[in-house]
């Protein structure tokens, strides 16, 4: 039996969990979220992305009630939740900075939200020795906030915030704070949990790697608008705009002028010397405006000239070596550059090509992605 | 170690005599034999003894002590709830005016305040005693409070109050079992200096009591007209000795508090 693929927002019979409905959130005169209309389903691992201001911090807090809507509703599982108090919704916040309660111990700020509840003692202690397990903390209950290090906090957090088994958890930065390689792990981490506990996650992040690795869907967001909902292959290799390409990942932009050549196939006037040839499913008219977006690694680069779509001359202008990438900077006669990365497959070879050698760069007429704006 | 240049030893020695000479002379003359004050007969604690017998001085003493807890209590809690209200409470009508006004008890001369008590508790009839200073110092004490306990609340991170409400906490529980005790330390601050306000508290009390309640230092100040005795020397050195005993423990017991904490934080970071 194959196994389904987890996808409700293609399924028109599922109901979603979130809807933000013409959603506009106004300070002063100030527009933080604009117009905005967004279905989010139960179990999903949903990224809000985008750089700092561009409004993902205020519709996490309009979802955890610390913000209302100045226009537009958001339903969560089909109740409009405007207007209801933070302690009164069944949705939980990870804070960036943890918001670990500083006097109590890792055992009490775990427990301080079943204790509001009214719960026996017994079932509190139970569910926070469930929680401590999880996250895998029973050895420092009895520690204070201080005496833990910040890769056990953000795991305090997180159990804190789980412990009233949300329908909804918000993770707002939660791994901003911790170095890269504890950063890595976390990330595995919560996405085990996130599929342990069966709970919707919503994550804000500037970090469009964290984001691509945990989340089954990510919204791009720009001045208060999503500009791109879509799992991360899609908003990888099927960007909507220059902007979402540009913002995810590394990317080539030749900006010209389309001309229909066949079908579903344009021929992009980028003043690059030749035309390129590029498929599209979206049309474009003749003449229209346009930008090929292609990513650097689906670029080759070669010495003589190669047998492709599209193929041009130039010259090696650097070189940044990553490790386990290199990618060329390509200058070409008519002084663009494009960035053409290869893998380092191998230990110990020698370098193909240095700094100001003749090279070609090609790619096929499928690796780019055509755009209109 | 470093050395001091002799420009630093001449001006610490400078500045500590300035501030401490007038109180090592009036601890030393307490221990003076003679009933005059200006003359040295030798060593003897019998002013101490005398003191103790003196009935009314230890009424003063009593009245001071409870104007100063009741005064410092009510202010403390009066200052608190303002402060929260200032920091917290957003945007309302007339914050700033209020804000300026709660300041504005600081640099108000005592007389002024002393003076326009008076009138109130005239105007609306009051029996003049006890409750009028509790009530004067109340006044004016708790604008101190109110600022030792803001400047704690600005700098107070406001998503742990915020994780408290997310978590199902009531504003009133979410200030009770977080904000309050994070601030305590502030609070209780505020009540140290409300209370040490109230002991030292000469003009106004002047002011407002009644022929039935004197506090210490109107005694002190009564005395003081019909000559210094080596009973009062001997009374200030206690308040002296006093004061310096409550500085000292609570200077050592925060210095000691924060170095644990330090170490209990390096330790955790150790064992990542």
């Amino acid at each position: 039996m194959a196994e389904t693929v987890f996808a409700p927002w293609d399924d028109p019979n599922e109901t979603p969990l979130i809807t933000f409905q013409n959603v506009t959130k106004r300070f002063g005169d100030f527009v933080a979220i604009d117009d905005l209309t967004l279905d989010i389903f139960e179990r999903e691992f949903f990224a809000l992305l985008g750089p700092s201001g561009c409004g993902k911090t205020t519709m996490m807090r309009m979802l955890a009630g610390f913000e209302n809507p100045t226009e537009g509703a958001i339903s969560l599982a089909g109740k409009d939740i405007a207007g209801v108090p933070p302690n009164k919704r069944a949705v939980n916040m990870m804070f960036q900075s943890y918001a670990l309660f500083p006097h109590l111990t890792v055992w009490d700020n775990i427990a301080f939200g079943l204790k509001r509840d009214n719960l026996s003692k017994d079932a509190v202690a139970t569910r926070v020795e469930e929680m401590l397990k999880l996250t895998r903390l029973q050895k420092f209950a009895r520690r204070k906030p201080h005496q833990i290090s910040g890769g056990q906090r953000q795991r305090v957090a997180l159990a804190r915030s789980l412990a009233k088994a949300p329908k909804l958890l918000l993770l707002d930065e939660p791994l901003g704070a911790l170095d890269k390689k504890l950063r890595q792990d976390t990330q595995f981490e919560l996405m085990d949990i996130q599929e342990k506990t069966g709970t919707t996650f919503v994550i804000v992040t500037h970090d469009q790697e964290e984001a691509m690795t945990v989340a089954s869907r990510v919204a791009v967001m720009d001045e208060g608008r999503i500009i791109q909902v879509a799992t991360p292959e899609r908003i990888y290799e099927g960007p909507n705009s220059v902007y979402v390409a540009d913002f995810i990942g590394d990317v080539n932009i030749l900006s010209g002028t389309a001309k229909p050549f066949g079908r579903e196939m344009y021929q992009v006037d980028w003043g690059g010397g030749t035309l390129a040839t590029a498929a599209s499913a979206k049309p474009f008219s003749d003449g229209q405006s346009c930008h090929l977006a292609i990513r650097p690694e689906k670029i080759s680069i070669t010495a003589d000239r190669p047998e492709a779509d599209n193929a041009v001359q130039g010259k090696v202008l650097d070189i940044a070596y990553l490790g386990n990438l290199s990618t060329y900077y390509v200058e070409l006669p008519t002084g663009q550059t494009i960035k053409a990365q290869t893998a380092n497959t191998r230990r110990i070879s020698r370098r193909t090509f240095t700094w100001e050698d003749p090279v070609w760069v090609s790619w096929t007429a499928t690796a780019g992605v055509l755009l209109d704006s | 170690m470093n050395r001091l240049s002799p420009f630093n030893v001449v001006s610490l020695t400078l500045g500590f005599a300035f501030l401490y000479l007038p109180m090592l002379i009036l601890v030393i003359y307490s221990f003076n034999k003679s009933k005059l004050v200006t003359v040295w007969a030798g060593f003897s604690t019998k002013w101490y003894g005398e003191l103790l017998q003196n009935e009314a001085f230890l009424d003063a003493a009593w009245v001071t002590l409870k104007v100063a807890v009741v005064s410092s209590t009510f202010a403390t809690i009066l200052g608190t709830m303002a402060a929260y209200t200032l920091v917290r409470g957003g945007r309302f009508f007339g914050r700033t005016l209020f804000s300026g006004m709660i300041y504005a008890p600081l640099v108000m001369p005592e007389v002024i305040t002393g003076l326009s008590l008076l009138l109130l508790f005239i105007g609306i009839g009051m029996d003049r005693g006890v409750v009028t200073i509790v009530l004067a110092h109340t006044t004016f004490s708790m604008c101190f409070v109110s600022v030792v306990v803001s400047s704690r609340l600005m700098s107070f991170d406001r998503s742990l109050e915020e994780a408290a409400l997310d978590l199902g906490a009531t504003p009133f529980t979410a200030f009770r079992l977080i904000t309050l005790p994070i601030i305590a330390p502030a609070v209780v601050a505020g009540w140290l200096l409300a209370f040490t306000l109230s002991l030292d508290d000469l003009v106004i009390a002047q002011f407002v009591s009644g022929p039935a309640a004197t506090t210490l230092p109107m005694k002190i100040w009564s005395s003081v007209r019909l000559g210094v005795s080596p009973e009062i020397n001997a009374l200030s050195s206690i308040l002296i000795a006093l004061v310096s005993i409550g500085v000292i423990t609570a200077s050592l017991a925060s210095k000691r508090h924060s170095l644990r904490i330090k170490r209990e934080e390096l330790a955790a970071a150790r064992t990542t």
